[in-house]
Formats: C-alpha cells, sequence, structure tokens
C-alpha cells in the first residue's frame, strides 16, 4: 500500500527521523494559511509548495489545465517581499494545482488529479544523497541501499554508474549495526556533525522500516543541510499489505481516491483485479494462470482488459462480482473465462457466470474453458442454462475462438 | 523413486481449521499417511476422517477409509509421538511463520507451507531461523508437493497425476496443474511435483528443486513454470548450465504484466526494470532449455527436450 509524502514524513517525524517542517492543505486557504507559521519557525523566507499524488516524477511533472506550473513549486517571493508575497505567490500556485490534472512520467498520459498540496519550508541544500531501504529477493533480507547520486532515480543510475550504489544487508535478527551505519555514512562522504547525525538518520530510519513492515522507505534526495543537518526532502514508503492487520494506524493513511475503481471493489469480493488497456476481458482462477491467460491473448493477436484471479476457493458470489466488474469496462468486446478446477469447482464457476448473467445480461461475445473437477457437472450447467457461449478445449483455442469473436 | 515425499513419508498437519481439515481429508483419500496434527486448544482430541478412497491415489485399499489423527499441544510433541517426518502448514498468515520456526525447532526435515497472505518481515525472519537448521521448507504459498500414488501434501487435486518420469517445479498452483495435467495425457507422466510458492521470500526455490531432481535417478526431465519477479528464473539458467544433466523444458509467466503492479503473486512484480519475463526466457534459452510460448505448449515442449536429448 502506497501513502503521500506528507504522511511518510510524519510516520518518519514520529520516529526520529530528520523531516522538514510542512503542513498538508486541501484547500486554497489552507495553502496560503500554512505559509507564515512556517516561515516564522524556520527563520527561511522559502517555502515549497508539492503536490501530493501517488506517483512519482513530480519535481518534473506538468499541469495539463497549467503547463507552465510544476508538480512541485519552490516559492522565493519571501525573499524580498517578505511574508504577504510569499502567501500571494502560494495563493496563485495553490488555485492552479488544486484539482487540476498532474501528468508526470509515472502517471502516463492521463495524468492524476492533485487533491492535496504539502506545504514545507525551504532547506539550505549543501549535499544531495540517496538512501532507500527494501527487500533483497536474492538473500531473502533487508537491504540499506545509498548512493552519492541524489536526486536522479535510481533506476537510472543503477543502469549508468552502477559502482556509484552501495548496499548493505541487515540481518533480521540484529537490525543495522552501529558499524555497518558508520561505514555507509563513511562511503557516503558524510563528515563532521553531518557524519553523527547521519549515522544516527540511518539507525532511525532502518528500524522505522522494521516496525511499520515496509516494502520500500525511499529517500530521494537525502540532504545534508548548509548546517550539517540530515534530511528526507522527499520520503516514499509502501507498505506490505499483508503486515496491515498490526498497523492499523498506517492503514488508515490510505487514499482511495488514488486507487482505481475497478480494483477496489474487486478487493472487496477478495479478488486480485488489475485493469488494463485492452479489449479482451479475463477471468481466471490463480495467479499464474491469469497471468499466462493474458499472455496467450496477446500471443493469438489480441490485448487483454485486465488481470483477475478469482483465487482458488471463490464462492458463486464473488465469480459473479468479478463477471459483473469486467463487463462495466466500456473498452470490453468480449470475454474468456478460463478455469482449471482444483479446489475450485468448474460448477462453481458455471453457477457463478449464469448468476452474473442473469442479472447484468450480456452484451459481448463469451468463451469458456473449463478444465478440471467437477468439468462435466460444469459443462453440463453451461449447456442447460441457454447461455450464448462458446465452448474451448484448451487455453488457446479460447483465446483464438475469443478473439474471432471480437474482430 | 521420487523426490521430497513417497510412500513412507509421515505427515503432521499444523492448523487444523476447516481448510486445514478439508485438505487432510483430500490427502487422507488419496493415501497420505497423516499422522498427527498441532492444535494448542485441541489437544488431546482425536479428529476423525472418513469417507470414499480416492483411487486416483495409493494402489491397493478398500474403497472407504476411517482414519483417527491425534492432535497434539506442539509439535515437538507430535513429533515424538508419530515420528513424522513431514509437516504442511495451514496455520493462518499472522501465526503461519512461527508455525514454521516451530516445526524447524522440533527437527522436522521437510515443512510445506500452503498459507496465502504472510507478512514478509515474518518470513525473512523465518529464513533466518531456518539458516542453521537441517530442515527444508517448501513455500509459503504455494499447492504444495505430491508424488503420485504414493504421497499427495498440499491442497493439489490428485487425480490429474500420473506416475512417471518428469519433475514439476513451479511458482505458481493451477499453472501446476495445467502442466501436469499435459504430462498426464502425452504419457510422460511425474515423479514429483513441488510447488515452490508465489511469494518473494520463499524457502526451496528453483535450484533445490532441480539439485533435487538431477540426483533422483527416475527423474527423466524436468519441467519448470516460473513467472516474472526477481531473478530465481535467472538463477535456474546459470545452475542448469553448469550442472544439469537432464532436459529441461520451461514456461514463463508475465511476458505481458505491466511494470509496478502486483499480478495477484505478492512476488510477481517487475521493479526497476529487473525480474521481466522477457529477460528470464532469454537466460533459459541461453542454457539450452525448450521454452513453450504458451501454457498449451508446455508438455508438448517438454516432449521436445527429451527427444532432442535422446537424438544427441
Amino acid at each position: 500500500m502506497k501513502i503521500h509524502e506528507y504522511q511518510a514524513k510524519a510516520l518518519m517525524a514520529d520516529r526520529g527521523i530528520a523531516v522538514p517542517k510542512g503542513r498538508v492543505a486541501m484547500t486554497v486557504d489552507e495553502a496560503v494559511a500554512a505559509v507564515r507559521p512556517l516561515i516564522e519557525d524556520s527563520g527561511n523566507p522559502v517555502v515549497v509548495v508539492k503536490s501530493q499524488i501517488h506517483a512519482g516524477g513530480r519535481g518534473k511533472g506538468r499541469f495539463k489545465e497549467h503547463p507552465d506550473v510544476g508538480g512541485v513549486n519552490v516559492v522565493t517571493d519571501g525573499i524580498s517581499g517578505g511574508i504577504e508575497a510569499a502567501e500571494e505567490r502560494v495563493r496563485d500556485l495553490a488555485t492552479k494545482m488544486l484539482g487540476s490534472t498532474l501528468v508526470t512520467i509515472q502517471t502516463g498520459e492521463e495524468g492524476k488529479q492533485v487533491n492535496r498540496l504539502y506545504i514545507e519550508q525551504g532547506i539550505d541544500i549543501a549535499t544531495e544523497l540517496y538512501l532507500s531501504v527494501l527487500l533483497d529477493r536474492a538473500t531473502s533480507r533487508n537491504i540499506v541501499m545509498a548512493s552519492t547520486e541524489g536526486g536522479t532515480e535510481i533506476e537510472v543510475v543503477a543502469a549508468e554508474t552502477p559502482e556509484k550504489i552501495l548496499k548493505v544487508e541487515i540481518d533480521p535478527a540484529f537490525g543495522l549495526l552501529p558499524f555497518q551505519a558508520r561505514r555507509i555514512a563513511y562511503d557516503l562522504g558524510f563528515e563532521g556533525a553531518a557524519f553523527k547525525n547521519g549515522v544516527k538518520f540511518l539507525d532511525a530510519l532502518t528500524r522505522a522500516a522494521v516496525e511499520l513492515d515496509t516494502d520500500l522507505v525511499e529517500i530521494n534526495p537525502l540532504v545534508i543541510t548548509t548546517d550539517g543537518d540530515v534530511m528526507a526532502l522527499d520520503g516514499k514508503m509502501a507498505f506490505d499489505a499483508n503486515a496491515l492487520f498490526r498497523h492499523p494506524d498506517v492503514a488508515a493513511l490510505r487514499d482511495v481516491t488514488e486507487e482505481d475503481a475497478a480494483e477496489l471493489e474487486a478487493k472487496e469480493f477478495d479478488l486480485s483485479f488489475i485493469k488494463l488497456d485492452g479489449e479482451i476481458g479475463c477471468m481466471v482462477n490463480g495467479a499464474g494462470l491469469a497471468m499466462a491467460t493474458m499472455d496467450i491473448i496477446k500471443t493469438v493477436g489480441g490485448e487483454p482488459a485486465n488481470f483477475l484471479d478469482v483465487g482458488g476457493g471463490a464462492e458463486k458470489e464473488q465469480i459473479a462480482a468479478a463477471f459483473k466488474i469486467i463487463t462495466k469496462d466500456p473498452n470490453v468486446k468480449g470475454i474468456f473465462v478460463n478455469i482449471f478446477g482444483g479446489i475450485m469447482r468448474c460448477d462453481i464457476i458455471a453457477e457463478g457466470v449464469i448468476a452474473a448473467v442473469e442479472e447484468v445480461g450480456l452484451s459481448v461475445p463469451l468463451v469458456v474453458r473449463l478444465e478440471g473437477t467437477n468439468v462435466e457437472l460444469g459443462k453440463q450447467l453451461l449447456d442447460e442454462s441457454g447461455l450464448d457461449l462458446v465452448s474451448a478445449t484448451d487455453m488457446k483455442d479460447g483465446a483464438q475462438k475469443i478473439l474471432e469473436l471480437t474482430r | 523413486m521420487s523426490v521430497l515425499v513417497g510412500k513412507d513419508t509421515k505427515v503432521l498437519v499444523q492448523g487444523m481449521g476447516k481448510t486445514g481439515r478439508f485438505h487432510t481429508d483430500k490427502a487422507i483419500a488419496y493415501g497420505t499417511n497423516m499422522v498427527g496434527a498441532v492444535h494448542p486448544s485441541r489437544a488431546g482430541q482425536v479428529e476423525v476422517f472418513e469417507g470414499e478412497t480416492d483411487h486416483s491415489g495409493v494402489e491397493g485399499r478398500e474403497d472407504t477409509y476411517r482414519v483417527e489423527v491425534p492432535i497434539f499441544r506442539t509439535v515437538e510433541e507430535a513429533v515424538a509421538a508419530t515420528g513424522a517426518d513431514a509437516s504442511v502448514v495451514y496455520v493462518p498468515p499472522p501465526f503461519a511463520a512461527d508455525a514454521i520456526m516451530e516445526a524447524a525447532d522440533a527437527g522436522v526435515p521437510l515443512i510445506i507451507c500452503v498459507t496465502e497472505g504472510i507478512p514478509i518481515a515474518d518470513m525473512v525472519k523465518a529464513k533466518r531461523y531456518l539458516e542453521d537448521k537441517n530442515v527444508r521448507l517448501v513455500g509459503p504459498n504455494c499447492p504444495g508437493v505430491i508424488t503420485p500414488k504414493e504421497c499427495k501434501i498440499g491442497i493439489m487435486p490428485g487425480y490429474i497425476h500420473t506416475p512417471g518420469r518428469i519433475g514439476v517445479v513451479s511458482r505458481s498452483g493451477t499453472l501446476t496443474y495445467e502442466a501436469v495435467h499435459q504430462l498426464t495425457l502425452n504419457g510422460l507422466g511425474q515423479t514429483t511435483a513441488i510447488g515452490i510458492g508465489g511469494d518473494p521470500v520463499n524457502g526451496t526455490n528453483f535450484v533445490d528443486a532441480l539439485t533435487a531432481f538431477n540426483d533422483d535417478p527416475a527423474t527423466e526431465g524436468v519441467l519448470m513454470i516460473g513467472e516474472i519477479g526477481g531473478t530465481a528464473e535467472e538463477d535456474a539458467a546459470a545452475w542448469i548450465t553448469a550442472n544439469m544433466t537432464k532436459p529441461v523444458a520451461a514456461f514463463i509467466a508475465g511476458t505481458t504484466a505491466p511494470a509496478g503492479k502486483r499480478m495477484g503473486h505478492a512476488g510477481a512484480i517487475i521493479s526497476g526494470g529487473k525480474g521481466t519475463a522477457a529477460a528470464k526466457i532469454e537466460a533459459l534459452e541461453a542454457a539450452g532449455v525448450v521454452m513453450a510460448p504458451t501454457p498449451t505448449d508446455m508438455g508438448t515442449a517438454m516432449m521436445e527436450a527429451m527427444e532432442k536429448r535422446s537424438r544427441k
């Protein structure tokens, strides 16, 4: 699960990780009201207005409605014009940003609507670095990944200058050991006060990652200020969805407006659904088979409209819900149901499909491939239902048939 | 012959809830030797299983069965009383890693964890705990392990399997069923089918399974089924190049999966440009593995790999 930057920074601040002070704003007035206290607290006349969306690349992003406005704006009007000038500029920016669509390298062309802004104190940056804590699948352990190349996407650094990426393994029995933190700090070039602050930052960050069950904590950039403070100038946190049961406070930070409506609806029915851009809807049991079904649709020349795994123990109601979610997508020109019943019985699938069609109707072609447990009973139910569907003998046959019917 | 499990395997169940009970019953019907269960609040009781024998399983049994499975407080007590040498874990996600560690502590040499949705940090801890212990973990989030007509541990349908010559190893449950079914239809059959699971942190990996199949005299070839995410398939390709003496065929799911999205399985995600299907297919092809272009072709690809080898 992803959260916003301002939420991540609040979680960090609670755990002794240094972050600039800031205030979240849902309205223009709230954004303006944040300016004075932030400037008075820091004594720094600069503030930063940051779009809060669950996608990266905000700094280089542009608003569709206001191409001259970026996703992150440094407001320097306060330097010569005082707090009032800073407030006026923030009012102008917030008016344009809130409710508008931000397009970044990660949002795709359609962009994402900005509903929240984060107004933050300006920081005098001496050095920008990169720091993250994430799982290394090869060793089944968390690692600290660090680099002197702050502010650049780590994927780019990895591709162009992999020698600049430092990785340190965390033993789950001990956590990040002090000597490991010191070594990272030395390698990143921390000196004097910044060295001490950096070691403290690393210790607090790795503890927070374990305590909060994060999939990823990424600080890019991590900055050393001109005063030798070490701070998270940006902060990204993603959480292990399977561990949210023990973090109700984190679960409460979820912003459903950032998620796809169909994917949310599917989740309510315990279905694993991901929306794609194609025209052939698919309903499958098992994640691997669901992926392979998308692949085979592509192989025969079509494009899948979704990934949908109904799971191993789905009931009739879930099957019906799944069917309805697929048919809601206006791009869907045909549906391919591909089931290999193990625990999942083919007759349950058949009953679910029949119930869904009775309820919502069927305006597009339907191809069903059933195999496995109770396959004969499932086929019989579908035959007797009088539904207008085409049976397939195997996956490839099914994919070809649905493609022909949608052409 | 087979790997990991056979007709003499004595199996313990951890987690005798609705799911655990359902699959224990199916395993007994198949002929698996289920010797005990662990359930702290129901220790001392006996769970009774009766029903119609699944004749696709162990041969030479009567048409009905009645089996009493004793329930113990701890794995240690269960092992001491039954001599169990394998355990299957159906414990719910919040407690599953603890169950794995308990089984390891009791010295159960084979632990098969079916549970899906275990927090990653719990599995990181469990794997650390298992490091210096002489136990093998299969899973979590896997269908289990089956040696046809000998022993079925897990949630796979028994009847699609048939004894034969191919070792199957897979990250996906239903794709394993698909593969096994094709191997049954084309007559190659299976020695053992191992589901290694769809989680990013798991026990047995492809290399472990390939090693076991390579050493098993009855296994003549291996069919492996991978998917996007991680580099386990690439590691397997390197191992095959260096060590494998038997033909290998493979299928990789997720060619069309978008980057950054988890495709159902917690481990099936392309992140930072790593873990794509294309990279895995390229690595396996370079290792001489016959790739199935679609899941429908898995059985044929295996056949081709076997024929290619015999022509040499």
